[in-house]
């Protein structure tokens, strides 16, 4: 347990001491964001609600994919051993994905926070909405960390990580939108309740397989 | 053994009396390649699977092959699969292509197993290569698998088993000559299956032992 603490906060450290990392992200969330405004060309008028989420949860995803790459990628050559040496292949994983986790909550909200000021904010029902943000930021850190890891032995890595991990998410991606528009529309609670129980399930699933499968991963050089 | 019951298959599809229905008609007899080359390629693929869980309890090239020409062979007839499909749809519900959940779903899992070849094909060492791609092999299964069969029946759909529509079963009670070649027909495809994948790893044996006596004579 202490393990894994020492290894978030070592995430922590990293990310704050490279400020152009955190910073980069967010102004990756910013320009997509301002470039589907200027597309949508809107005048004043209002955007369809099915139209604000499909492009909101596209640019999320896209921004999942792109901040989680780093998180193996980015690791130079000599340090995986280091870590070998100090922790579980376990612990790796899994304070890897928390630190995914919590970076994906940050960057869900603060995404929907700058989607809402240019465009607009149509949701009704904020419970469902925010639980939903909480699965989804779950998916995407526990998928994307597992085909980051994988993707990083691989010699194009960047466009690996894109087409692994597209597929993957997919089904999550689906039941996030569908109780997203739930969530929009003003459905009661118990519409959504199905969805949210197979997506929860869906990310244990993912969860209980990666850390079975990365020990398998670590070996190589 | 396998040309034997393909042929059947393909003979007795066309020639068996078939129930007429509203708004199938003959097209029943899709039900002989459409929904048998399905369920082969379920199992080619659960094999592929097995073989990669089996390659790294017990690291040997042979395991890793298996795996790699069983998902091969399993994406064949999933396309094969989709195009059928395809053509039954146009003529029972008008196009060529439908929102609906297990199509959707039987293309992310398309598109998953070509995204495992692309990881084969851009990693150049041989055990790294094997292993990572048994592990995305792995993952990518347990990701497809509630996909597949646990989504559809839980929506609304037009395809036929999920949803509001009965199975087939309601279709052929009052006749059971469709059983009769359908059975046989998802063997004869799976046994298809297994000898075109046997075939590639003949091959590729071949292929290897043709390198290894070359190398030899070059010393």
């Amino acid at each position: 347990m202490k393990t894994i603490t020492v290894l978030i906060s070592k995430e922590f450290t990293i990310e704050l001491r490279q400020k152009y990392a955190l910073g980069g992200m967010i102004l990756y969330l910013v320009s997509s964001i301002f470039i589907v405004f200027m597309a949508l060309n809107l005048n004043n008028a209002s955007i369809h609600p099915v139209i604000w989420n499909a492009i909101l949860w596209i640019i999320l995803l896209f921004t999942a994919a792109n901040s989680i790459a780093k998180s193996f990628i980015q690791e130079k050559k000599g340090i995986l051993l280091y870590y070998y040496i100090i922790a579980t292949p376990g612990e790796i994983l899994f304070s890897k994905m928390i630190y995914n986790f919590l970076l994906m909550m940050f960057l869900i909200m603060a995404g929907v926070l700058i989607y809402s000021i240019v465009l607009g904010n149509p949701v009704q029902n904020m419970q469902v909405f925010s639980i939903c943000v909480l699965l989804a930021a779950l998916g995407f850190s526990s998928t994307f960390t597992l085909i980051s890891s994988i993707a990083s032995k691989a010699s194009n890595s960047s466009t690996l990580m894109a087409i692994l991990g597209f597929p993957i998410i997919l089904p999550i991606l689906l039941m996030v939108l569908k109780v997203s528009k739930n969530a929009i529309d003003g459905l009661p609670n118990s519409n959504s309740f199905n969805e949210l129980l197979t997506l929860l399930a869906v990310v244990i699933i993912t969860i209980t397989t990666s850390l079975l499968l990365f020990p398998y991963l670590w070996k190589s050089s | 053994m396998g040309i034997i019951l393909v042929y059947y298959t393909i003979i007795a599809g066309f020639l068996v009396h078939a129930p007429r229905l509203a708004i199938l008609h003959e097209s029943i007899r899709n039900l002989f390649f459409h929904v048998s080359i399905w369920f082969a390629m379920v199992i080619l693929l659960i094999i592929s699977v097995t073989y990669s869980i089996k390659y790294l309890i017990n690291p040997k090239a042979i395991f890793d092959n298996m795996a790699s020409e069983f998902a091969k062979t399993g994406i064949v007839f999933g396309l094969i699969g989709v195009v059928t499909g395809s053509i039954w749809a146009r003529f029972t519900w008008g196009s060529w292509w439908v929102n609906d959940p297990k199509l959707n779903a039987t293309t992310i899992a398309l598109l998953i197993y070509l995204a495992y070849l692309v990881l084969r094909l851009s990693m150049e060492n041989e055990d790294q290569r094997a292993r990572i791609s048994a592990v995305y092999n792995i993952f990518a299964f347990t990701a497809m698998i509630p996909l597949i069969f646990i989504l559809p029946r839980l929506t609304d759909s037009l395809h036929p088993g999920s949803g509001g529509n009965p199975g087939f079963n309601v279709y052929d009670d009052v006749d059971n000559n469709l059983r009769k070649v359908f059975y046989p027909s998802i063997i004869a495809w799976t046994i298809m299956g297994f000898w075109l994948t046997s075939i590639r790893i003949r091959i590729k044996n071949v292929k290897e032992k043709i390198f290894e006596l070359e190398s030899k004579n070059l010393f």
